[in-house]
């Protein structure tokens, strides 16, 4: 996993509330079996205006010019700011998969669907949930200012708008130390090895019909 | 001092060990592995040379890509056959235990789980799905999760969790006609798609208990739609009664061991939660979702809600947007929707009982003309097989109703059952986003009954007039 440590982005908006893993990436891009290249197809539905199917060439298809995305100033965007419940739905990884590969590394929203939030630290994805206002807030800045760009330090776990202010946000100590590090959290489970079997000898104890 | 929640005794009985943070390290009892989220975990064990911890807690089989039609050809699609494939390789490759395509114990994850006896009162479950909420109904903890958690359950037996927060939804009695389907949508109606985020919620009350254990899953099921990734119910006689003699169920000489310590899987009398919701279940009516997010539901009788009375500017342009997609007038009539298709199945409501409550309202009648197609697709090769045997299958097809193989289907339109674009389909499924069905297409979820009541019908109909 790629570090997380501070990153110096573009902002795209993504004015939708309850936005949908199903809309992240659409289930004809799941039957792949591999972790990467899904990058293209993020928002197939709303970005293209033909249907799309694995195995396409992207360069090719008819793309939707009214979607956020595709606009001239959000090229190169790598935080995206949402509304409430962003990423509901399904468990599937290639949501942010898909967000990862297109160059998103920052989501910004009120709020977010708990398997997806947690599915984005396991990619160097930081989730940050800030209040509604603020969210509001820099809504409005984005659009109004064309090639808004925000600071995102982890370590201090501040974003700083153009004109200096900054904002905290909150994040798990452990989540944290993952992500600054690039730390596969396999690694760090198996250092407990000993703490799982003495588990299992107790459990077994307990409840045979389990093992 | 306060008692504990049924997830705090949940939490307790599999923390392995905690962070300073709080974060925990959690035993798994039992995983389910599908083709479309495990690809990709099999491959980093494989690249890191790990092996799984314990196989015997694995149960997998393929359900997203199959075909439901006749299955001896195997999968046309190149692209769901080499997933399935890769799955078939990988459980040969680690030794995972495995109900392949052909084996009559293949079905949706959700339902051959609980149909085997693999889920048992008091696990921890988890699969790379959301829906394995599902087994919550058991008085288990089951969530899903995501692929990299896979291959972090499949290396290590555990799972870094940090605990969520207690949330109690009680039911009263609901009237008759209500189903388990009706009382979850409400739910969904009441609390919202967020309402339950951060939450491991318990359903709680007699609207709920007095479910048989497919009620109780069609709830936990969709528990996610509520924003919660488990959705619990304590263990009652319902629950051991169905779980007794059970392939995977403890054997004869355990079996009174176990069901004395599940005795214990309920709230404390004086538990906390952080937060409780109490549903009216005598107002419940049959429902019908009208948008592209399961919260948007009404009951049969009502109109479709009109984005002018909304005051929020978020909801109401995510109301306008729906409206749009759907297809629909505000204020329409429910009732006066004609149907398209016809969806009976998924891990939602695909089970034995959910076949036999759509039967009932098909049997001697015909699927009307203005249907162009309404499919029944039973959740495991079993449920299909005790379908048969009690003659559903030829109440279906006398109807004009499909009949076919085991699998998810179009609930998610990723093998070859899908909605063309403008399709209006009445639905058993779970969810109502934009595309899920097919592009274009446009899902209203309803219970079995209404589903069938629609088919031959050929517009939403409250069962209770038929
Ligand atoms: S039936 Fe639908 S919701 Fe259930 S596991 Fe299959 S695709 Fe997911």
């Amino acid at each position: 996993m790629e570090k997380f440590t501070v990153l110096t982005g573009i902002v795209a908006p993504m004015d939708r509330a309850n936005v949908d893993t199903d809309a992240i990436i659409p289930k004809q891009f799941l039957k792949s079996i591999k972790r990467s290249g899904f990058g293209p197809n993020l928002f197939d539905e709303w970005r293209y205006l033909d249907h799309g199917e694995p195995g396409m060439d992207n360069s090719k298809r008819p793309l939707n010019e009214d979607f956020t995305l595709n606009q001239p100033r959000y090229q190169g965007a790598s935080v995206l700011i949402a509304r409430e419940n962003f990423g509901c739905g399904s468990s599937r990884e290639h949501a942010p998969w898909a967000l990862e590969d297109y160059g998103f590394r920052v989501i910004i929203a009120p709020t977010f669907a708990d398997i997806f939030y947690n599915n984005c630290f396991k990619n160097g994805i930081l989730p940050i949930k800030l209040d509604e206002s603020i969210v509001d807030e820099l809504f409005q800045q984005t659009f109004a200012t064309e090639g808004y760009q925000l600071v995102v330090d982890l370590e201090a776990q501040t974003i700083t708008r153009p004109d200096g202010s900054s904002i905290s946000f909150d994040v798990d100590a452990f989540r944290k130390y993952c992500l600054l590090n690039g730390l596969d959290d396999i690694g760090l489970t198996l250092k407990h090895v000993d703490d799982i079997k003495s588990y299992e000898d107790k459990r077994k104890q307990q409840a045979p019909w389990l093992f | 001092m306060a008692g504990k929640t049924l997830y705090d005794k949940l939490w307790d009985a599999h923390v392995v060990r905690t962070e300073e943070d709080g974060t925990g390290l959690l035993y798994i009892d039992r995983h389910l592995v599908h083709e479309v989220t495990s690809p990709q975990a099999f491959e980093g064990l494989r690249i890191a040379g790990r092996k799984p911890w314990r196989t015997d807690t694995i149960v997998a089989t393929p359900d997203h890509n199959v075909p439901t039609t006749d299955r001896s050809k195997g999968i046309e699609d190149p692209i769901s056959r080499l997933q399935v494939e890769t799955l078939d390789a990988n459980v040969k490759e680690f030794g995972v235990p495995y109900f392949p395509m052909d084996d009559i114990r293949q079905g949706i994850v959700h339902v051959i789980g609980p149909e085997e006896g693999a889920t048992l009162p008091g696990m921890t479950v988890v699969c790379g799905d959301s829906h394995t909420s599902t087994h919550g109904a058991f008085g288990a903890l089951a969530h899903g999760i995501g692929t990299s958690e896979v291959e972090h359950v499949l290396a290590t037996q555990c799972l870094v969790q940090k605990k969520m927060k207690n949330m109690k939804v009680a039911v009263s009695k609901t009237g008759p006609g209500v189903t388990a389907k009706d009382i979850v949508l409400a739910i969904i109606g009441e609390i919202g798609t967020a309402g339950g985020t951060g939450y491991a919620i318990e359903f709680a009350g007699e609207g709920i208990t007095d479910l048989s254990m497919e009620g109780r899953m069609t709830v936990s099921n969709m528990a996610i739609e509520g924003g919660a990734r488990a959705g619990m119910i304590a263990v009652d006689q319902t629950t051991i009664d169905y779980v007794k003699g059970r392939p995977y169920a403890p054997k004869p000489e355990l079996w009174d061991q176990a069901v004395a310590a599940w005795q214990d899987l309920k709230s404390d009398e004086n538990a906390v939660f952080d937060h409780v919701v109490e549903i009216d279940g005598s107002q419940i009516q049959p429902q019908v979702t009208w948008g592209t997010s399961p919260e948007m539901v009404v009951g049969v009788n009502a109109r479709v809600p009109d984005p002018a009375n909304e005051a929020d500017s978020v909801k109401k342009a995510g109301m306008e947007r729906a409206l749009e997609y759907m297809g629909l007038e505000a204020n329409t009539s429910i009732s006066d929707i004609p149907v398209d298709v016809v969806f009976i199945g998924s891990c939602t409501n695909s089970r034995i009982e959910d076949l036999r409550a759509a039967a009932e309202v098909a049997k001697g009648r015909k699927v009307v003309d203005s249907v162009k197609q309404a499919l029944v697709v039973p959740g495991s090769g079993l449920v299909k097989q005790q379908a048969e045997e009690e003659g559903l299958d030829k109440i279906f097809i006398e109807a004009g109703f499909e009949w076919r193989e085991p699998g998810c289907s179009m609930c998610l339109a990723m093998n070859a059952d899908r909605l063309e674009s403008g399709d209006r389909c009445a639905s058993t499924s779970n969810r109502n986003f934009e595309g899920r069905q097919g592009q274009g297409g446009r899902t209203h979820l309803v219970s079995p009954a209404m589903a069938a009541a629609a088919a031959v019908t050929g517009t939403f109909t409250d069962v209770r007039s038929l």
